[in-house]
């Protein structure tokens, strides 16, 4: 176990090094010059550019450029300055955090709660009005797009009933104003984390429901009861709680749409902020972010498995 | 009921049993022709009845979006002046948006390139992945372990804010490319967001395509077709292909789905084809901000997408039932 995480560790450190030069190389390639403005501004001399040019590293190969990037990056973590917000990256991202944490997480955390005992009884009862009506509305909830889901939202309850905000305002304080305007984005989130995640608990149900040790345990004479939940349920747990680690990282990436309908001051909206404003630090730092959540949880992900699943064994 | 459906689809001796004791007055000399594998997996789909609703919504709305402008003769780009923001009504079918432009005929208009969309993206990433994970899989070793590292770094890549960076950044360089060369700089925009979700979703087929290989390259009937001297392109395209096609052909019809969302995300967003080429989620960012004024110009696109996808799910459902060995044996 400990030689396997140290090699997992080592090959994580080689794939973020790599995606760091992929993203690198992508805006490096970008058109456009990024002097931005100074690069045009008839005002400032030509040899003025140069200097600068010269003191930014510009007229540097892009792997050279990249290096110096990479060392500042992640041996002094300089993450620069946002362009637009003018203030340090960090600061400007730990801003935001809370609040993609709050919406998001709420809603993963829901539809893990309400997937589990969801798919594991679509599964008991299979064919059942119970399992057909739950494989529906699972249909329903990943083939419908966030963006359109939170519209209806808002067209049922804030303009058709007056019911919630749609607009967030992280202004705001007491308990009930922020659980209203919460209420929309993360029912939308819920709901497809939630459809997604039943699918799979429902599948993983299945498959175990008919092996020979549930047989076996029913044959033993236990109760009903504590065949589902200590015999089938614990081994069709195993993949879905690996599913659940792998996802987490979707998370933050569903929350870029939901974030950009409701308004609300979060990472996803940031990340379409900085796009439009051409804010590459901001953009190179979620990006990068979100690199970092999904290596990071693959291995959770393997090692979880391997802690719940005595078969697994790694070298 | 559904059941029942399962039992007979686990024996399908039985019913051709029942069929044939159904014409024995009349064909009893003949013998019946023998079923092909395709035709087995056509009955055993058209059981599935989400999965039939599912292709014919599906091919409903694909004749609707390139046949209906032929019946609905309205310019997409044309605004009338004194109509904006209208509900459903006799003149405009489903009403007008804030610019007082038609919506059926933009539905018509975007729903052609937002199923273009889905079905090239999907064919791009199916053809990326069939060919890494055949390579792979066939060839095994250094290219195999190569091409799975390869695999895996593409896994780890934030999809949706790579897109968008990707779109965002390639956009006006590509459309300028396009219309100095062909003189459609939209095509640029078509041509882009294509091969980035194409590229960015390859990775499931890969490793799809790469596991039944490794099992498939050890049967029988694969070192027969070697022994007689099988060239290894033949061996790969002749013999192993057309035996795994069944999780492909799956995971293809899925994929188009998941392109459509993308297209529209990426559309919604903002990031996607500019606001004169009305795609289904370009729709939608276009009447986000109009909702208290006009939801119509919201429900129409929205559920045009949400339908299309509902409806390529079930196929794939469908899809997977009808081709799984394990269900029809």
């Amino acid at each position: 176990m400990g030689r396997y995480l140290i090699r997992r560790g080592l090959v994580s450190v080689i794939t973020l090094l790599a995606v760091s030069a992929i993203i690198y190389f992508i805006i490096f390639l970008a058109p456009g010059d990024p002097l931005g403005q100074l690069a045009t501004n008839p005002n400032v001399p030509p040899e003025v550019r140069a200097r600068i040019r010269e003191q930014w590293g510009l007229n540097d190969p892009w792997y050279i450029q990249y290096w110096k990037w990479a060392e500042a990056y992640f041996l002094h973590f300089n993450w620069g300055e946002s362009l637009t917000a003018r203030v340090p990256v960090k600061e400007y991202l730990l801003d935001r955090v809370p609040v993609t944490l709050w919406i998001s997480g709420t809603a993963y955390l829901l539809g893990i709660a309400i997937a589990i005992p969801v798919g594991a009884i679509s599964a008991i009862k299979q064919y059942s009005w119970f399992d057909n009506v739950a494989t529906t509305f699972a249909f329903i909830g990943f083939s419908i797009p966030t963006f359109f889901s939170g519209l209806l939202l808002i067209i049922i309850f804030s303009i058709k009933l007056g019911w919630l905000p749609f607009v967030y305002d992280s202004t705001v304080s007491g308990l009930w104003p922020i659980l209203r305007q919460s209420i929309m984005p993360i029912t939308v989130l819920t709901l497809f984390s939630a459809a997604q995640l039943t699918r799979f608990v429902r599948a993983s149900m299945l498959e175990t429901i008919n092996q020979d040790f549930v047989r076996t345990a029913r044959a033993k004479g236990l109760k009903e009861r504590r065949v589902i939940i200590s015999h089938a349920m614990r081994n069709a747990m195993i993949p879905v709680v690996t599913i659940i680690a792998v996802q987490v990282p979707f998370v933050v990436g569903g929350a870029i749409i939901t974030e950009q309908i409701f308004r609300i001051p979060g990472i996803g909206r940031a990340l379409i902020d900085a796009l439009l404003a051409k804010d590459v630090p901001v953009i190179m730092a979620i990006t990068f972010g979100i690199s970092i959540l999904v290596v990071l949880f693959n291995v959770v992900a393997d090692i979880l498995y391997a802690v719940l699943d005595p078969r697994i064994k790694y070298q | 009921m559904a059941r029942e459906e399962n039992v007979t689809t686990t024996k399908p001796r039985q019913v051709s049993l029942a069929d044939a004791e159904g014409t024995r007055g009349k064909e009893l000399s003949r013998v019946r022709a023998q079923r092909s594998l395709w035709g087995n997996a056509w009955r055993q789909f058209r059981k599935h009845r989400l999965a039939m609703a599912g292709m014919v919504v599906f091919v409903v709305f694909l004749l609707a979006v390139f046949l209906g402008p032929l019946f609905y003769n309205e310019e997409v780009n044309a605004p009338f002046e004194y109509e904006t923001s209208q509900g459903p009504s006799l003149d405009h079918v489903m009403g007008t948006d804030s610019l007082g432009q038609d919506l059926l005929a933009r539905i018509f208009f975007g729903g052609r390139i937002s199923l273009s969309v889905g079905l090239v993206a999907a064919l791009v990433a199916i053809s990326i992945g069939t060919l890494i994970g055949a390579i792979a899989g066939f060839f095994g070793g250094f290219a195999d372990s190569m091409l799975m590292r390869f695999t895996d770094l593409f896994i780890s890549l934030p999809t949706l804010p790579l897109l968008l960076l990707i779109t965002f950044l390639f956009r006006d360089s590509m459309v300028n490319f396009f219309d100095e060369k062909f003189n459609k700089g939209n095509f640029g925009v078509f041509f882009l967001i294509v091969l980035v979700i194409g590229c960015l979703a390859w990775m499931p087929t890969a490793r799809l395509v790469r596991a039944s290989f490794l099992s498939v390259k050890e049967k029988e009937f694969v070192e027969a077709a070697r022994s007689i001297g099988a060239t290894q392109g033949s061996l790969i395209t002749k013999h192993i292909l057309p035996n795994v096609l069944s999780p492909i052909i799956v995971a293809a019809t899925l994929q188009v789905g998941a392109a459509i969302i993308t297209e529209s995300s990426l559309s919604f967003l903002g990031l996607g084809f500019p606001s004169d080429v009305p795609t289904w989620g370009q729709m939608l960012f276009a009447a986000k901000d109009y909702l208290p004024i006009n939801m119509w110009e919201a429900i129409f696109p929205g559920t045009m997408i949400f339908l299309t996808v509902l409806s390529i799910n079930y196929m794939g459902d469908g899809l997977r039932d009808a081709l799984d060995p394990r269900k029809s044996s």
